[in-house]
């Protein structure tokens, strides 16, 4: 009988002996495919050259990270599907009309200094697209802040130079910004569908709830950072955004623009950058909203949420260490001590 | 829709009970041999009572216990003693095993029945219990006198019969409960009566709706027994998280159910004390699972104790070509074999036989991208993530700060890893580096 368990050279290793269909691959593919509605608008609104700016994105970052591992030695993990959404997410996050090694210099600054030199995916401190997004916002500030005007039908291939919604609001209050757009439902309408000017993949706020509704239902992200987020950005608009004292902003023109959906739902939602327990999470979410409204409303930027995101993710690890999950049985323990 | 009850958290693996739900409880040939391990419990492990060349009979104690947490081996054919020595066990370690080569006769000594066994007093139930050798039958098989002997301090009122068998693939405790129910609410009845407890529940999840049935027709009559549909959630049949479903209690870290006035029982083992008690049976069969894709015929068997699992696979068809691995046990917990030629003990539940469609290999795992999933089912309401990190980085005084020994091992963690770590394993290897 020994010789037949050899004949079937049984497997031992250690429980459990079944596992689940989740794979890293499977929801890092999954999130790519969830931006494809913000893709699929960006070039709507921004013409050929929004694919080319993506496009060249994820070139960048895929053949970066592969060109890195081969030359070490090291298995290549761009089957993974995370190099190409760090590039997607990139070039989501560019302004519509940058010349060609920009992508290229963001995407190699995410994958090999971010994610590559500290370990890989699962070791990186900070979201790779966020730093790669800021490393090229403070070396080319002027490139990385020329805004092209929506378009629409696919085709702009040289539109005109314009504001964005947070910019206008910033320099010129928000009766100005309202007259821009008509009347308020219409600045509401146009944000809300992303007719108006801002980075490639963060106008269209549709496109963006349409990816995250996926996520959402395949549970790959939770409704703690986005809701916290968004809901704090919202509550200090309304409290802080106002002209007229206190209490007297507009929560949903700050929620709408620049790029809060975008990163609430996408990127501050990365797994190896934000905390793992819940709790935590809605504590990150909190702290990215409060800085990404200080940056706005006092900060010298327009828009804050790279940054707040980014600040956030320092703590990440810290959050998570502070926020224990309640473990099975604790209750019964603490009132034993005390005792 | 009424809510069901359970604990929190926990998974839902694919259960695959269909391969051997529908099956009837059928005996196992006669063995020819058996190789019964002196210690098949937790505890001290019997000393063999016997020698090379003893003729011994069916039911005659060959191994006796060693103190109060162990418990007697009986010999479950008859025959002659060929061999005392180490052999391979389920649990991959080798363990002293006394080896008897069957006459074939199968002649039992006599067993001193008890037809009015409700009027025994609580120590004699106790006392037939530990003679009969009667271990937990759900897997972990702590001597089952033992957990009905709570010091003194401990009040217990309630016991819990479990049948949630949350472990995919097996059946065995489904199959009893459809075919014995009667005899496994006498069980419990024993076992109340011995901790002298007025209240009795049956826990068992809903995907068992015959034996939620029969367990129900069982227990008329009886005002003090409950049977509770538990929501079919692994590990819904720990025990920590039987009594949360069915009493709501919360059995404190590094405690004992008795902690919260609770014992639970498995109902193989509510049977075997209801058989031992009533007949004076010793516990010398169970009913084993032999299931899986790799193997021919998946059944439920009654097995003799000690009985070979080639045997009993033989008996079951065979191995499939496309067979990788045989584990001892349910898929979640159970024991992957490296030989068949081990003994069925009073823990084995089963013997699973995956083929290759049903195995995931965890060689190939990646770094943890600390997607919280483990967190999110950990019924312990651990942090898995960190605790597989600590312990593959050696940082093991980190794992136990971090609640490492209030993990039981269900795996829900490595199950839904979408890196497939192996995370039971890191953490395994964390506890074998640090004192409790």
């Amino acid at each position: 009988m020994a010789t037949e368990a050899k004949a079937h050279e049984l497997i031992v290793s250690v429980s459990p002996h079944v596992r689940g269909q989740e794979t890293v691959a499977r929801i890092m593919w999954t999130v790519n495919l969830s931006l494809l509605p913000a893709f699929i608008m960006s070039v709507y609104y921004f013409g050929p050259l929004a694919a080319f700016v993506t496009g060249l994105c994820i070139l960048s970052a895929v053949l970066s990270e592969h060109i890195y591992q081969t030359s070490l030695k090291k298995k290549s993990t761009i089957g993974d599907g995370s190099a190409f959404l760090t590039g997607l997410l990139l070039g989501l996050n560019l302004p519509p009309s940058v010349p060609f090694y920009i992508p290229i210099v963001g995407s190699v600054i995410a994958i090999v200094i971010t994610k590559l030199l500290f370990g890989g995916l699962g070791y990186n401190v900070f979201n790779p697209a966020l730093i790669g997004r800021a490393f090229l916002l403070i070396s080319f500030p002027k490139l990385m802040t020329i805004w092209s005007e929506p378009t629409a039908q696919f085709v702009a291939m040289d539109a005109k130079t314009t504001a964005t919604p947070l910019g206008v609001l910033k320099e010129e209050g928000l009766a100005k910004l309202i007259e821009i757009f008509g009347d308020k439902t219409d600045l509401y309408m146009s944000l809300l569908m992303g007719s108006r000017a801002g980075s490639l993949g963060e106008t269209s706020a549709i496109a963006l709830l349409i990816g995250a509704a996926l996520l959402l239902y395949r549970g790959y992200i939770t409704w703690h950072i986005p809701f916290s987020f968004i809901a704090t950005v919202g509550v200090m608009a309304w409290a802080f955004g106002g002209q007229a004292g206190l209490f007297t902003g507009d929560p949903l023109i700050h929620i709408l623009s620049g790029g809060l959906i975008l990163g609430a739902f996408f990127m501050a939602t990365d797994y190896v950058t934000c905390p793992s327990i819940r709790k935590g999470q809605i504590i990150f979410g909190i702290g990215c909203g409060a800085i990404t409204m200080m940056i706005r409303l006092k900060g010298g930027f327009p828009e804050g949420v790279m940054f707040a995101i980014l600040l956030m993710n320092c703590f990440a690890p810290l959050i998570d260490r502070g926020v224990k999950s309640k473990k099975f049985g604790a209750v019964k323990e603490q009132k034993e001590q005390k005792k | 829709m009424s809510k069901t009850a359970t604990f929190e958290r926990g998974i839902h693996p694919k259960y695959r009970k269909e391969l051997a739900a529908g099956k009837s409880i059928t005996q196992a040939n006669l063995p020819q041999r058996i190789v019964v391990p002196v210690s098949q419990h937790i505890g001290a492990p019997a000393k063999p009572e016997v020698n090379i060349g003893d003729e011994v009979k069916r039911g005659q104690v060959i191994g006796s216990t060693t103190g109060f947490v162990s418990s007697p081996v009986h010999s479950s054919i008859s025959g002659k003693v060929t061999a005392i020595a180490d052999f391979p066990t389920s649990v991959g370690k080798m363990v002293q095993s006394i080896v008897i080569e069957s006459d074939g006769k199968d002649e039992a000594i006599s067993f001193k029945e008890h037809p009015d066994y409700m009027n025994l007093s609580a120590d004699e139930i106790k006392t037939i219990i530990k003679d009969a050798g009667i271990v937990g039958m759900g897997g972990a098989a702590f001597p089952t006198n033992v957990k009905l002997s709570p010091p003194k301090e401990k009040t217990i009122d309630t016991v819990i019969i479990n049948g949630a068998e949350c472990e995919p693939y097996l059946t065995a405790d489904h199959r009893l409960m459809v075919e014995h129910p009667r005899e496994v609410v006498e069980g419990l009845k024993i076992i109340m009566k011995s901790l002298g407890v007025k209240e009795g529940h049956i826990g068992i999840e809903e995907n068992k709706p015959d034996a939620i049935k029969a367990m129900e027709s069982a227990i008329s009559g009886e005002a003090n027994i409950k049977v509770w549909p538990l929501e079919i959630k692994y590990p819904q049949g720990a025990e920590k998280m039987l009594i949360k479903a069915v009493k709501g209690r919360e059995v404190p870290s590094k405690g004992l159910p008795m902690d919260v006035g609770v014992v639970v029982q498995n109902v193989g083992t509510a049977l075997a004390v209801y058989e031992a008690v009533r007949f004076g049976k010793p516990l010398l069969e169970r009913v084993v699972t032999v299931t899986g894709n790799g193997i021919r015929e998946p059944k439920n068997m009654m097995v003799r104790i000690g009985t070979l699992m080639s045997d009993v696979i033989e008996q079951c068809g065979g191995l499939v070509d496309g067979a990788v691995k045989v584990i001892s046990g349910g898929p979640m917990m159970g024991f992957a074999q490296w030989t068949l030629d081990v003994p069925v003990v009073k823990g084995t539940s089963g013997i699973l036989v995956l083929a290759e469609d049903e195995y995931v290999s965890s060689d190939q795992y990646s770094a943890c991208i600390r997607c919280g999933s483990c967190i999110d089912v950990c019924p312990m309401g651990l942090n898995p993530s960190i605790l597989s990190i600590y312990s593959e980085k050696g940082f093991y005084e980190d794992a136990k700060a971090n609640n490492l020994f209030d993990c039981f091992e269900c795996g829900s963690c490595a199950y839904v890893c979408p890196a497939k770590r192996p995370m039971v394993q890191f953490i395994r290897l964390a506890k074998s580096q640090v004192k409790p």
